[in-house]
């Protein structure tokens, strides 16, 4: 019996609420606290941070924000690398614009910027579904690129056109600029997905989190419980983009430092976030994480092992990612949609059970 | 729940809580409904009849919102209805269930029911975010409403299974409780019974009758079965092909030589 959920009685409706309800998965989740703040900035190095602990943070922000609006509200969008991008660039304008203002703010603000652009590319969904919700965001996609790209104001007409992050500090850290550390920028990131990770879960779990499930399962029963589907909808939209522009934010000001808007933000980057919602489990805020970890993981682990360890070809494990990817995605889209996730699910169930069967 | 205004049968006060007055309603040359009217007193049980395709669900759906007639009013506690969408009747405190079960199926029983009491929830989203405080503080008391409601439906048992797994007169039932959860004025409910064996249709009406007799809720319902519609409405409307063709007590209906003709008849072959 190493999972046990025998003998955890409930005796009022708030701990039967609680997001760990057993109490091995709150000793967990404390202990992930811990390691991930008083251990893991003193040992963090370039390597660490640049290959996997920057992106696996800021991937899950925006994990957490697609599968607000996808996995949580059922809408489609191939937008995310368009709303990242706009992130991106209202960190940008705002750090040039605004020298004095504070790091942390910009990257706030520049959350609520997207989430306006995003409800505006939102209004289509309260006319259609599906596949056609999903081209009406790749075009929202494609026209953002084509405009930070053509319109040289947004990058402030440097002759290169990319946009690069001007050296910010919180208090007496560097958080953005060449000279930040690993371990800063690190902490900071990690402050972002713990309240955002906490906000997801505070709003899914309780009237407006109900109103965007009821949206997906069934529009018309939705209606009579008395959800306005142009508020839960928008406001799906609207919170989904924040999580995708504040992610946009980091990735461009703390992760990569320089951004060059084809490259970093392309359809690509709306597809890898999609793939981490249905990897990890659609409507799972723990599955975002769980998708986001796998999806940066993945090329790190074949890379070490395939190339470094056995002498393949990088071109060889690089489609084998593909190919893991792409069986993967078929696989939980057929077999399980509620991903990894769910698997998670089932194995401590098993372990509850274990080694005593009823 | 509600305890006040509690209804007691034989004491009606003869209020109409809903007036339909010259329903039209039209799809292109089709004509669901043909002109009816009818009235739905405070605290009754009504029914409304009729073979299949007769309009009765379409008049649900006028009441409810989800069909605009192309000419009438809907009265409801007095007042002339504007036209309205289905969530705003809604927070006015009609609630229905569907014909063919319309839950939400990626959710538990309890999260479908905790879904109907949407329209007492009226914290922000800025409490939400908070959680702590004022949100949790609702969504425990309102916990504890839909708790009362899987009592009352007896339904404890499968409070955390996902309502797709549920066997069908279970789905019907929680159904019904999200419909209930929402403490409705006026409960619309659209064959409750279809599909269900003996058993299932008695408990069924049982519950139906309780929330009535309990809660004073008025119920309007569109039911099959001739037996289960006597034995617990109040009055029943009879309609064919768009048109009222009765109105009445059960026993007014039942001799009714109109309403023997176009319905009793054919299914009492
Ligand atoms: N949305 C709709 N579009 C077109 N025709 C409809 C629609 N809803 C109902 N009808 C038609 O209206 C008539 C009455 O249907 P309905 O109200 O479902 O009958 P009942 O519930 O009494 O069986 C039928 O002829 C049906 O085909
Ligand atoms: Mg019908």
């Amino acid at each position: 019996m190493l999972y046990r959920e025998v003998g955890e009685f409930k005796t009022s409706y708030s701990e039967d609420s609680q997001t760990f309800p057993i109490r091995f998965d709150k000793y967990r989740y404390f202990f992930v606290l811990i390691v991930g703040l008083l251990f893991v900035p003193f040992v963090i190095n370039d390597y660490w941070a640049g290959a996997v602990l920057l992106p696996f943070l800021i991937y899950s922000i925006a994990a957490i924000g697609l599968n607000i609006l996808t996995g949580y509200c059922g809408q489609v969008s191939l937008g995310t690398g368009g709303f990242m991008a706009v992130g991106a660039y209202a960190s940008y304008k705002l750090m040039t614009a605004f020298p004095d203002l504070n790091i942390l703010f910009i990257i706030i603000i520049s959350g609520f910027v997207t989430a306006i652009v995003g409800t505006l590319f939102g209004l289509p969904s309260l006319r259609i579904k599906g596949f056609y919700l999903a081209v009406a965001t790749l075009a929202a996609q494609f026209f953002l690129i084509w405009l930070f790209n053509k319109v040289g104001w947004f990058y402030n007409y440097s002759a290169s056109g990319m946009i690069t992050s001007p050296s910010r500090s919180l208090g007496t850290f560097l958080i953005t600029g060449p000279d930040a550390t690993p371990a800063a920028q690190y902490l900071f990131c990690f402050l972002f997905v713990f309240l955002l990770a906490w906000v997801a879960r505070n709003l899914t779990r309780g009237k407006i989190g109900r109103s965007w499930m009821a949206i997906r399962d069934m529009d018309i029963a939705a209606e009579i419980i008395g959800v306005n589907p142009l508020v839960a909808k928008l406001s799906a939209f609207a919170i989904s983009s924040f999580y995708v522009g504040v992610a946009g934010a980091l990735f461009f000001s703390v992760y990569l430092g320089a951004v060059e808007v084809t490259e970093a933000f392309s359809i690509q980057k709306s597809f890898i976030v999609l793939f981490m919602v249905i990897i990890g489990g659609l409507g799972s805020i723990f599955g975002s994480f769980a998708g986001a970890a796998f999806m940066v993981l993945l090329p790190v682990a074949l890379k070490n092992l395939l190339v470094l360890q056995f002498g393949w070809p990088v071109d060889i494990a690089a489609h084998l990612e593909f190919i893991i990817i792409g069986g993967l995605i078929v696989f939980f889209l057929i077999v399980e949609p509620h991903g990894l996730a769910q698997l998670w699910n089932l194995l401590k169930q098993k372990l509850r059970l274990w080694p005593f069967p009823y | 729940m509600r305890d006040a205004n509690k209804t007691i049968k034989g004491t009606m006060r003869n209020v109409p809580i809903m007036e339909i007055k010259n329903i039209v309603l039209r799809f292109g040359g089709v004509v669901a409904i043909q002109d009816i009217s009818f009235d739905i007193f405070e605290g009754e049980i009504r029914a409304i009849i009729g073979p299949n395709g007769a309009g009765k669900s379409s008049m649900l759906n006028v009441i409810n919102g989800f069909y605009h007639p192309q000419d009438g009013e809907v009265w409801f506690r007095g007042k002339k209805r504007a036209a309205m969408k289905p969530y705003q009747i809604a927070h006015q405190g009609i609630a229905r269930t569907f014909q063919n079960i319309a839950l939400f199926k990626g959710m538990t029983a309890l999260d479908n029911i905790m879904t109907g009491r949407f329209t007492h929830m009226r914290k922000g989203i800025w409490s939400q975010i908070i959680w702590r405080g004022a949100a949790s503080q609702e969504e425990y008391e309102n916990r504890e409403i839909v708790e009362k409601v899987i009592d009352f439906l007896e339904i404890q048992h499968i409070r955390k299974t996902p309502v797709g797994a549920l066997p069908y007169g279970l789905q019907k039932r929680v159904e019904l409780g999200r419909a209930l959860a929402a403490e409705p004025q006026l409960l619309l409910l659209d064959e409750p019974m279809a599909g269900m064996n003996v058993e299932e249709k008695e408990d069924m009406s049982r519950y139906i009758l309780d929330v009535n007799s309990e809660f004073g809720t008025t119920v309007a319902l569109i039911e099959h079965d001739m037996g289960v519609v006597m034995d617990i409405s109040d009055r029943v409307v009879v309609m064919d092909y768009g048109k009222k063709i009765g109105d009445g007590s059960p026993d007014e209906v039942r001799n009714n030589q109109a309403v023997i003709d176009a319905y009793l008849g054919i299914s009492e072959k």
